[in-house]
């Protein structure tokens, strides 16, 4: 391989590797605050991308009923439980908030010319009917069970995954989608063409990852997060309840999972069950970091890029095979040097 | 007399089919120090998990005058001014002494408040070392500088009944007794308190009521100034003080 070949790989790789990060960091956060292994990461990247696609081709959101759906559950569900604590008062907010208001943002998109709406609309619009997905599946799928043990939780999310692979195939057919770059086109650097979208792709995951660490060091809600994974009892005892910190975590990963597939949905074409591959290899980074460390898990999913990229050089039909046969020496290493942690055991 | 604060009526926890504590009754006053003494397992940290809402509890429990609810409404207590420093203080080890006092004022910050700087300026005031510490990690502290930060972080949620458990355990005795008098001093600045302690001499001093608990029900209770005096209280839990002697 010449050194414009290993360029070019490189890119590649970074490219990849910076939405694996992204992935990665989701990971680590919905683990270390909730305790739960989230499987269906990757298929909030396939829902963003093919809803933006859908978007991009002037239908409406496919995903809006099972929001509108998911919404009244919710609000029927967390109604019981108000009634149950004897806090009527707190109904009209919680109908509005889970039910009237999906409705309502379902009748206004029902009306917009989405075709002919700028870029960043039509973004809005994507994320605004995948990402309420993610609270409102921890609502009904984990919160009941939030006290279990680690695997429990880990069985209600390979549920959960394979639940929104069949409904995408539901939603989205069995095509592919795919969407138009940011912007087309590239820049000749040195001896390689880098194309805009790799630019845009690199930058705002950049953003995204800036964006996430100064929530975590500078907002209340955040500190509130971290304190959660750090202590869950002194947590509690603060007022920090378990129930918004697991809601507020799986908004943030349904958020950057989302936000990923629109990245990348111009640079690959997307199918309904795309996104479980996309996620195992940000978990490898995440796995790379512990499950703990953000940098960590950040540098390992940029790692996994760039093995994927050289791997699909060298030997292409191995490439998926290499990549995570790397999780081998790492948990090796891991169980080596760390002390086993059991599943805690409060009280 | 002061109006009734929180009040428990045949309070019964179970841990599985063992009962922890059985139909405790107790009551605390606006303003008052109370006290909760008694030997290891005698259910005294249970007590207070289940008012904290921590551990399902049978019987009733009143707090300002109404019913407080089942396990899910920790955070609703702490909003209404009830607020438990554990016995294991449960700091956030890697952040910082700043960061661990901010968060004590979360369920303040959820209804609206937005003074948490004044309020942890008075809180430093209290604790003029955590101020020092500031931006310190919480796990590097010392035992005494753990239970002041676990102290100023339920400070920083404004309790209207602060529950202390075991607050002098493993500690130096100069850090009891500056523990001892920041609780007193707490009084003065109209905070009741809920006293959980082994150290039951140091406790029946600073307290105006104190209860002793055995085997997980209400053996005695009276004003703290006729429990420290009680023949039967000095015996069991204050040691050799008094009219006792070793030679018996």
């Amino acid at each position: 391989m010449d050194s414009s070949v290993a360029l070019v790989l490189a890119q590649d790789g970074i490219t990849n590797g910076a939405i694996y990060a992204l992935l990665s960091l989701a990971l680590v956060l919905v683990f270390a605050v909730t305790r739960v292994i989230f499987i269906p990461q990757g298929e909030f990247v396939a829902y963003g991308a093919l809803s933006m696609a859908a978007i991009n081709a002037g239908f409406l959101p496919p995903t809006m009923w099972l929001v509108v759906t998911l919404g009244i559950a919710v609000a029927i569900v967390d109604s019981v439980a108000a009634l149950r604590e004897e806090a009527a008062a707190r109904l009209p907010m919680i109908i509005f908030k889970n039910a009237v208001l999906p409705i309502l943002a379902l009748v206004v998109v029902r009306y917009l010319p989405l075709k002919s709406l700028a870029y960043p609309l039509q973004v809005a619009i994507a994320l605004a009917f995948v990402v309420p997905l993610g609270p409102q599946i921890y609502r009904l799928a984990f919160q009941p069970v939030a006290e279990a043990t680690v695997l429990l939780l880990l069985i209600v999310s390979v549920a959960v995954h394979f639940v929104l692979v069949g409904l995408g195939l539901y939603f989205f057919g069995a095509e592919g989608g795919r969407t138009p770059a940011f912007t087309d086109g590239g820049i000749t650097l040195g001896a390689t063409y880098i194309q805009f979208q790799t630019l845009w792709i690199v930058g705002i995951a950049a953003a995204l990852i800036a964006g996430l660490a100064l929530f975590f060091e500078r907002s209340i809600y955040g500190k509130a997060l971290r304190a959660t994974a750090i202590n869950r009892t002194g947590a509690r005892l603060m007022g920090i309840s378990a129930d918004l910190a697991g809601k507020l975590c799986f908004t943030l990963a349904a958020l950057v999972g989302a936000f990923s597939g629109i990245l990348i949905a111009p640079i690959t074409t997307i199918y309904y069950d795309t996104g479980f591959l996309i996620g195992l290899k940000g978990f490898v980074g995440a796995i790379i970091g512990g499950l703990a460390s953000y940098p960590l898990a950040a540098a390992g999913a940029i790692l996994v890029g760039l093995l994927e990229s050289y791997s699909s050089f060298y030997a292409s039909a191995y490439k998926e095979v290499i990549v995570f046969t790397l999780i081998i020496p790492v948990l090796l290493w891991q169980s080596l040097t760390k002390h086993h942690v059991e599943d805690e055991d409060e009280h | 007399m002061k109006p009734t604060l929180l009040e428990t009526t045949d309070l019964c926890v179970n841990y599985g089919r063992v009962e922890a504590i059985h139909k405790v009754s107790i009551r605390i006053r606006e303003g008052e120090i109370v006290t909760v003494i008694g030997p290891n397992g005698a259910g005294k940290t249970t007590l207070l998990s289940a008012l904290m809402g921590l551990l399902p509890a049978r019987g009733d429990v009143k707090y300002q005058g109404s019913a407080t609810r089942g396990t899910t409404a920790v955070d609703a207590l702490v909003g209404r001014g009830l607020v438990l420093v554990p016995e294991k203080r449960e700091l956030f080890g890697t952040m910082s002494v700043a960061d661990n006092l901010l968060l004590g004022a979360f369920a303040r910050h959820r209804r609206g408040a937005r003074d948490h700087a004044k309020t942890m300026a008075e809180v430093f005031e209290i604790f003029p070392r955590l101020a020092q510490r500031k931006e310190q990690q919480a796990g590097t502290l010392s035992g005494g500088e753990r239970q002041m930060l676990a102290m100023g972080r339920a400070l920083m949620a404004k309790p209207t009944l602060l529950m202390l458990d075991e607050p002098s355990l493993g500690l130096a005795p100069l850090i009891v007794k500056e523990i001892f008098r920041i609780v007193v001093q707490l009084k003065s600045m109209g905070v009741s308190v809920l006293l959980v302690e082994q150290n039951a001499r140091a406790a029946l001093q600073v307290a105006d009521y104190g209860y002793v608990l055995e085997n997980g029900g209400v053996a005695v209770e009276n004003d703290a100034k006729i429990l420290i005096n009680d023949p039967r209280v000095i015996e069991s839990y204050l040691g050799l003080g008094g009219s006792h002697s070793i030679a018996a």
